[in-house]
């Protein structure tokens, strides 16, 4: 106890790590060479990827120049090919997948995190992984053979009764089965399910990461468990719940063999998102790689290229967004 | 019969056979203070949900049979849950405050979110279990080709045995690849760290996100149509490598953070270098974590159709060698049987699913199984082992003890 005393003031925290220097051994020199060389392959990959899809589709670019992101039709052989029908497309059928999803899983992470009994979270946690899991093939399988004729009548009940006074849903084809099949909508629904698992394991490691005593604090006040959820846990994973919304739309923009699956291609923007026909870039390339060579591969490599810068974008974005917030402050490092 | 009465104001000792009304206030007043229950479920509260549910099901079946032109399971179930809300709504503000009716409102929707993730979960195994099943339940399916199957072959020829050999070859060549670079990349950002950490793992998450399909045609342009050789289980495993790496990666991050600096420290002290310090302390203790994050990616890596669509090509006979040869994998035979017009063949698809869902769940059970513990934690057998050990070493040292004493 006296000894404390005779310290001098000069060392500012006493809590402070020492500075080890060590001079390295030419073992553990080529160990972090060989590490770091691991850590930045993912550069070299990720820029190889680019490099080579622009080496490919530059073919592709040439011959049609900026018409690319003009036009609409996708006929190769004539050069006539672009991605204005696709990508709006493509766009519609993540955002309808955000609508359905985000709701859900954001009440499902609120849920595992604050409302779950103990005993059980374990287990949600791995539930949610495991949905995460399950091939997006089964996924495609599931929506085209279980779903969509049960869900069938919810979109006919919609194109009829509000396609009135929301022109987009209404259905131009007639009152007939097929014409509310294939849609952007059930492709989206498909989706959605494809990206609860992302979206709610992200909000709720977010949400479970709330500082206990600010909870506490909440509780003291007198506060109900919503009012606590409301008030400190929503607020304080707001970042980490934009970021995971942000990361689920990436993931749903190049969801591929469900939507592969379910839609009848087409290449028009309708907006009417309940009509038969729809198409996205990823869907585009799967289904057409098979009968293409040539120019119309290289077409097909400058879809990908946008696709992949795309979500690239989207991807970097969500994670500035997350760790610029409170709540990823502590985790990126 | 035995009772005493004591006068001394002790407590009396009472058998079962003591008179309920003599002794019943004394009981009462002597018992024991009663711990209140703080959470539970109350009786009303259960009777409000059950009456809800029962009120909401009656008034949807009465809309949707009776009265309105309504039809479809899906919106007979949304209806029902939006009228489930508004009866709980209501039935609730009657017996409670509005602050209270909200919060158990909250509770009831945030419970059905966890139910309806269950209900989807066991949907899609149900689902592709009972359609799977016909094709499935053959012995052929599992032994035999596709090679002598027409459109029209009854169900008791053809299976997946060649897809599933590719599928097993392309992870376990993709694996080969993935784990190594992809633990190498977390052992880099987490104990090299430097300026370079961060960008490296802003570029994991990103491609973690990598559209699946865009690795297959990464591959697709390197491999097929750069460097000219043919679609293969080797070019599928690389672009199953692409996807599953950043898998890897960020789970053995989160893994390798968690073991405690002490060790390395310790490991520092006794004079080891870096690299036996990694190697010998910190990836062993983080091992049981590790091995979760290798099965979890391969979990997600075999079921992955795009970048196989696009690099290994299709056939119909076993090939077992991936590096010469179109080799077929389940998720591209389901893909491909799938889209025929013969029930048979849809049958087929969806007997190799239940056989992709198969390996997906016994992999995913392998992870968490390994991976219950954190890092450094002992299982109950290493824990047995330990104690087993020191017994025997007390026992020798108490043996020697004693020989000493007899020399001596």
């Amino acid at each position: 106890m006296t000894s404390a005393v005779l310290v001098p003031h000069s060392q500012p925290s006493p809590d402070e790590p020492r500075v080890i220097s060590a001079p390295a051994t030419p073992g553990d020199r080529i160990f972090r060479g060989l590490l770091r060389a691991a850590g930045l392959s993912v550069f070299v990959i990720m820029g190889l990827i680019a490099l080579f899809l622009l080496l490919r589709g530059s073919d592709a670019l040439r011959a049609t120049g900026w018409s690319f992101f003009t036009e609409q039709r996708w006929r190769t052989e004539t050069h006539q090919f672009g991605i204005a029908a696709v990508l709006p497309d493509g766009l519609l059928i993540a955002v309808i997948a955000l609508l359905v999803s985000v709701p859900v899983s954001l009440t499902a992470a609120v849920f595992v995190s604050e409302y779950a009994p103990v005993r059980l979270r374990g287990a949600l946690v791995s539930l949610v992984d495991l949905m995460a899991a399950i091939p997006s093939i089964v996924y495609g399988l599931w929506g085209f053979y279980f779903l969509q004729p049960r869900i069938v009548g919810v979109i006919r009940w919609m194109a009829l009764h509000l396609g009135g006074f929301l022109p987009f849903l209404k259905v131009r084809t007639g009152d007939i089965g097929t014409s509310y099949t294939s849609s952007t909508f059930i492709a989206g629904v498909i989706v959605s399910l494809m990206i609860i698992p992302i979206v709610t394991s992200l909000s709720r490691e977010v949400f479970s990461q709330a500082p206990q005593g600010e909870r506490e604090g909440a509780y003291a006040l007198g506060s109900t468990r919503w009012g606590m959820v409301r008030t400190v846990v929503l607020p304080f994973g707001r970042g980490g719940m934009i970021g995971a919304v942000m990361l689920g739309f990436g993931r749903a923009m190049g969801e591929t063999i469900a939507v592969a699956l379910v839609i009848s291609p087409a290449f028009k923007v309708t907006g009417h998102v309940l009509e038969n026909g729809a198409n996205s870039i990823s869907a585009l390339i799967a289904l057409r790689f098979s009968e293409s060579d040539g120019l119309s591969l290289s077409a097909l490599m400058a879809a990908g290229l946008v696709l992949f810068t795309l979500t690239l974008l989207v991807n970097v974005l969500a994670g500035l967004v997350i760790s610029r917030s409170r709540s990823g402050a502590n985790t990126a490092d | 019969m035995a009772t005493t009465t004591d006068q001394t104001g002790k407590p009396r000792m009472t058998t079962a056979l003591d008179l309920p009304t003599a002794t019943a206030t004394a009981t009462a007043a002597a018992a024991p203070e009663r711990r209140l229950r703080l959470g539970g479920v109350t009786r009303a509260e259960v009777s409000t949900l059950g009456g809800a549910l029962l009120g909401s099901l009656a008034l949807d079946w009465m809309l949707y049979e009776r009265l309105l032109p309504f039809s479809g399971a899906q919106g007979f179930l949304l209806c029902w849950y939006l009228l489930f809300l508004g009866f709980c709504y209501a039935l609730g503000s009657v017996q409670w405050d509005p602050q209270t009716v909200r919060e158990r409102l909250v509770s009831v929707v945030a419970w059905s979110a966890g139910l309806l993730l269950l209900v989807i979960i066991a949907e899609q195994i149900g689902y592709i279990a009972i359609r799977g099943w016909h094709a499935a339940s053959h012995g052929n399916f599992l032994t035999q080709d596709m090679d002598h199957t027409a459109a029209h072959s009854p169900i008791t020829s053809g299976g997946v045995l060649h897809a599933m050999i590719g599928s097993l070859e392309q992870l376990g060549l993709a694996t080969l690849f993935a784990v190594p670079l992809g633990i190498a990349a977390a052992v880099f950002m987490s104990e090299v760290g430097g300026r370079a950490a961060r960008p490296v793992r802003t570029m994991v998450e990103a491609m973690t996100a990598l559209p699946s399909i865009v690795a297959g045609l990464f591959v697709l342009g390197v491999v097929i149509l750069s460097l000219g050789l043919q679609a293969s289980g080797f070019a599928a495993s690389l672009a199953l490598t692409v996807m599953m790496m950043p898998i890897v990666t960020r789970a053995a991050e989160v893994v390798i953070r968690l073991v405690p600096g002490t060790l390395r420290e310790a490991s520092y002290a006794l004079g080891a270098s870096q690299w036996r310090t990694v190697w010998n302390v910190v990836l062993p203790t983080a091992r049981p974590g590790l091995v979760t994050a290798v099965v979890l990616g391969m979990a997600r890596g075999v079921g992955e159709t795009s970048p196989v669509l696009l690099t290994a090509g299709f056939t119909t006979r076993v090939n077992a060698n991936p590096f010469s040869g179109h080799q077929v994998s389940l998720p591209l035979y389901i893909w491909n049987y799938v889209k025929q017009p013969y029930p048979d063949m849809v049958s087929r698809a969806f007997a190799a699913a239940l056989v992709l869902m198969a390996i997906v769940l016994v992999l995913f059970v392998t992870a968490r199984v390994l991976g219950g513990r954190r890092p450094g934690a002992l299982s109950r057998r290493q824990r047995r082992r330990i104690a087993r050990d020191a017994a025997a070493r007390d026992a020798v040292v108490r043996e020697t003890a004693v020989r000493e004493a007899a020399t001596r």
